[in-house]
């Protein structure tokens, strides 16, 4: 039982933040990068791959670091705490995730060894108009030959992304798993609201190479990834709060109002205490859930992931409203960075389920078990 | 970062489970699972039967019956006595003036007073609140005037809880009225059954009896009953108010009374979705103050406070609070009957009482908002 980083792990963090903490220590920085396409610094990202992040969750034996979900969880917070926008989430942890998980020994070593080198970007494409958080295709089928057909949306950096890995229904049933190369499927690329990209993408018998082996239904190997990938959100979730708690203390502490600074007001103080509880029970989950992953059965890391997934539902949306109600108007506009998190802290809220989603999941065995016991996840994993 | 506990902590928690569920009364252990109210005499025999395997006072110095536990183990043994409904050892005694006594008192107050405090042969009241000095707690007005070898104490103090059972009361007196207010206070211990005291008791909206006025007329208390120096008592007041860092979030009683409510309202939760979306949530929201606490309890390096260790009152009396909320919405019409008749009948007859009752968790013991102020200014500095 022990909640702190060891020596190794603080190395690591306080590396993230050097890099990622200057690169946008000027927020100015981070809008500009956001304006202009791919909606990152490519520069960050190949200083991300020399630094072994790209690679961190992936075997040695694939070109990547080996190391565990604390590890990548660290990387989340730091860029969450500055709103980095590079594709860290969707490409390594998401898409990265599911090569790792389900791809052949070749594919592992072609598609992971060029995504961890930073010489290429990786996309999942998988959600599809009209449905909500599942870990199924349903509209974007497979025929036999492997030729894809349907529409996916929201897909993040997919206009930008070298390898995409397509989810699309067998014909056989259940969901396989694909990868499209060389621009494959019509791509319209956006910006989402607060500043990242992602695109729709139509594919019409669209070519494709099945990731693993072919034919087999991989939608349990899915909502494994897309629980980590929860998990992970979270973390970068938890960097944005933290920062956006900090920022409102200090704003409190400067701007003056009726000749006073803002924290002479009861009213405001207490509204900030009750960030810093949400704050911290999150925390505390967060830090939770991403243990259990390190060695945690599926189960018990789905579990985990609904309910942290909950708290930073809820959390995010507290907090990132809180944060600009008591700023007051300089929060509302684009210049300043506050509002932005708030921006990103939506985005992170709805990209793989939000409170009433895991609600709905936890109801499902609501019934099945006393009282929860966090160390006992453990025991069981 | 690792979630298990350590073999050694994995042990220590088989060992508290085990005593606690063999060597308890269960007479007593299904009172509590029941929600029933315990009469005096079950809450000295549990806690005689916890200071017989040396569980009532864990944290005290070892000298005095401790047991030099950490952080994280004080908070297994807090979390499993509530598991397996045992009643934890009364706060004024264990938690309060014990602690005190062992820090600040003589020895021969250590020796006369420690171990049957432990042992709850003496019941302790806890004589600091007044009508006008109530999360202002410096602006007390009882007063203790030296004559010879007395002080002549007069003034009324309130919201004793328990009183009615009190042998002995710990109290804080001005002793000083010309100084800055927190500078003039002391603390004595004062036996209740001196003449000029009397207990008053105060009805509460459940139509309970717990808690009562105290009132001091002319009632002399021996000089060597005072606690560390005279006017010294705002610091033995901060120390037993600030040392309880364990167990001021009632997590596992919570916990418990959550899932017994599942259980007894199965037939309702399963029709309802409404019922079982809150629940999903109470149980999170306890999930997280629980791993809120074992964050806190397993940060015990340095001694000093994790910070987070402030919203555990705040959010800890809410959820229990929030808990009680629902276990009547789930009675529903018969939660009407609550208090009346025999109360062993039905689970649901004292809901509301509890209720009703629990309204009083976010106030005492530093009122929430006394929390949101030391999380503003203390932690955030605001």
């Amino acid at each position: 039982m022990d909640f702190s980083y060891d020596s190794e792990q603080t190395a690591l963090r306080d590396a993230v933040k050097g890099l990622v903490g200057k690169a946008y220590a000027d927020y100015e920085h981070r809008r500009q990068t956001a304006k202009d396409d791919p909606g990152f610094d490519e520069k960050v990202w190949t200083q991300m791959a020399e630094m072994g992040l790209l690679g961190l969750p992936f075997s040695e034996d694939d070109g990547g670091v080996g190391a565990g979900p604390i590890e990548i969880g660290i990387v989340c917070r730091e860029l969450g705490r500055v709103l980095a926008p590079e594709p860290f989430l969707s490409s390594v942890v998401y898409a990265g995730g599911l090569v790792s998980a389900v791809g052949t020994p070749e594919q592992r070593q072609e598609i992971l060894g060029a995504l961890s080198s930073g010489e290429s970007v990786l996309a999942f494409a998988h959600d599809e108009p009209g449905h909500r958080w599942t870990a199924s295709a349903v509209d974007v089928t497979a025929d036999a030959q492997g030729a894809l057909t349907g529409v996916k949306d929201g897909v993040l950096h997919g206009a930008r992304a070298d390898v995409m890995v397509v989810s699309a229904a067998l014909p056989d049933g259940g969901t396989g798993l694909f990868v499209v190369t060389d621009g494959g499927g019509e791509r319209e690329g956006y910006s989402t609201y607060d500043g990242g990209r992602a695109a729709r993408i139509t594919f019409d018998a669209t070519p494709a190479t099945p990731l693993g082996e072919a034919g087999v239904d991989v939608t349990s190997s899915i909502a494994t990834i897309q629980d980590i990938t929860r998990i992970m959100a979270a973390n970068q979730a938890l960097g944005a709060m933290q920062f956006q708690l900090k920022a409102t203390v200090d704003y409190l502490k400067s701007r003056k109002q009726f000749g006073v600074t803002l924290n002479n007001f009861q009213a405001l103080n207490f509204r900030a205490a009750d960030m810093y509880t949400s704050q911290e029970l999150t925390h505390s989950l967060v830090d939770w859930a991403t243990m259990v992953v390190d060695g945690g059965s599926p189960e018990a890391v789905s579990d985990a992931a609904a309910r942290v997934g909950l708290q930073v539902s809820r959390a995010g949306r507290h907090i990132g409203q809180e944060a600009i109600q008591l700023h007051g108007g300089i929060a509302m506009t684009a210049e300043y960075n506050v509002g932005t998190y708030t921006s990103h802290l939506t985005v992170l809220d709805h990209l793989l389920g939000d409170a009433g989603h895991h609600i709905r999941a936890l109801d499902d065995k609501l019934t099945s078990y006393a009282a929860i016991d966090p160390l006992d996840v453990a025991a069981k994993a | 970062m690792q979630l298990a506990l350590s073999e050694e902590d994995q042990a220590f928690r088989e060992e508290m489970r085990t005593y606690f569920t063999t060597e308890i009364s269960e007479e007593i252990r299904t009172t509590v699972a029941e929600g029933r109210e315990l009469t005096k005499e079950q809450i000295v025999q549990s806690m005689q039967e916890l200071n017989k395997g040396g569980l009532a006072v864990p944290h005290w110095p070892e000298e005095w019956g401790g047991r030099g536990w950490s952080e994280l183990q004080r908070h297994i043994w807090h979390e499993e006595m509530q598991a397996a409904s045992v009643p934890v050892p009364l706060a004024f005694n264990a938690s309060m003036i014990g602690p005190v006594i062992a820090q600040f008192g003589t020895q021969e107050q250590k020796e006369e007073f420690l171990p049957k405090t432990a042992n709850l042969d003496i019941w302790w009241s806890q004589g600091f609140s007044e009508p006008d000095a109530g999360s202002d707690l410096a602006g007390l007005r009882t007063t203790a005037v030296q004559d010879g070898d007395d002080w002549i104490v007069n003034g009324q103090k309130t919201w004793t809880t328990l009183g009615q059972y009190g042998d002995w009361i710990f109290t804080l007196v001005r002793t000083d009225p010309e100084v800055k207010k927190q500078a003039g206070i002391s603390m004595l211990l004062i036996d209740m059954k001196s003449e000029g005291l009397e207990v008053r008791p105060i009805e509460l909206i459940d139509g309970g009896h717990e808690v009562n006025e105290v009132w001091f007329t002319d009632v002399r208390v021996p000089v060597g009953n005072m606690v560390g120096e005279v006017n010294s008592g705002w610091t033995q007041a901060k120390f037993l108010l600030g040392n309880e860092r364990v167990g001021v979030a009632p997590v596992g009683a919570t916990k418990r009374v959550l899932a017994k409510a599942k259980e007894a309202a199965a037939a309702t939760i399963a029709e309802d979705p409404l019922f079982r979306a809150r629940i999903v949530e109470l149980e999170n929201e306890l999930l997280a103050l629980e791993l809120t606490a074992l964050r806190v309890a397993a940060h015990s390096a340095g001694g000093e406070p994790h910070p987070a260790s402030s919203v555990l009152k705040l959010k800890g009396t809410e959820l229990q609070q929030a808990v009680s909320e629902l276990v009547v919405d789930l009675g529903g019409p018969a939660t009407l009957a609550s208090g009346e008749g025999d109360a062993t009948l039905d689970w649901y007859r004292r809901s509301t009482p509890t209720y009703l009752n629990l309204r009083k968790a976010s106030i005492y013991g530093g009122s929430n908002e006394i929390q949101r102020q030391i999380i503003s200014r203390g932690i955030l500095g605001l």
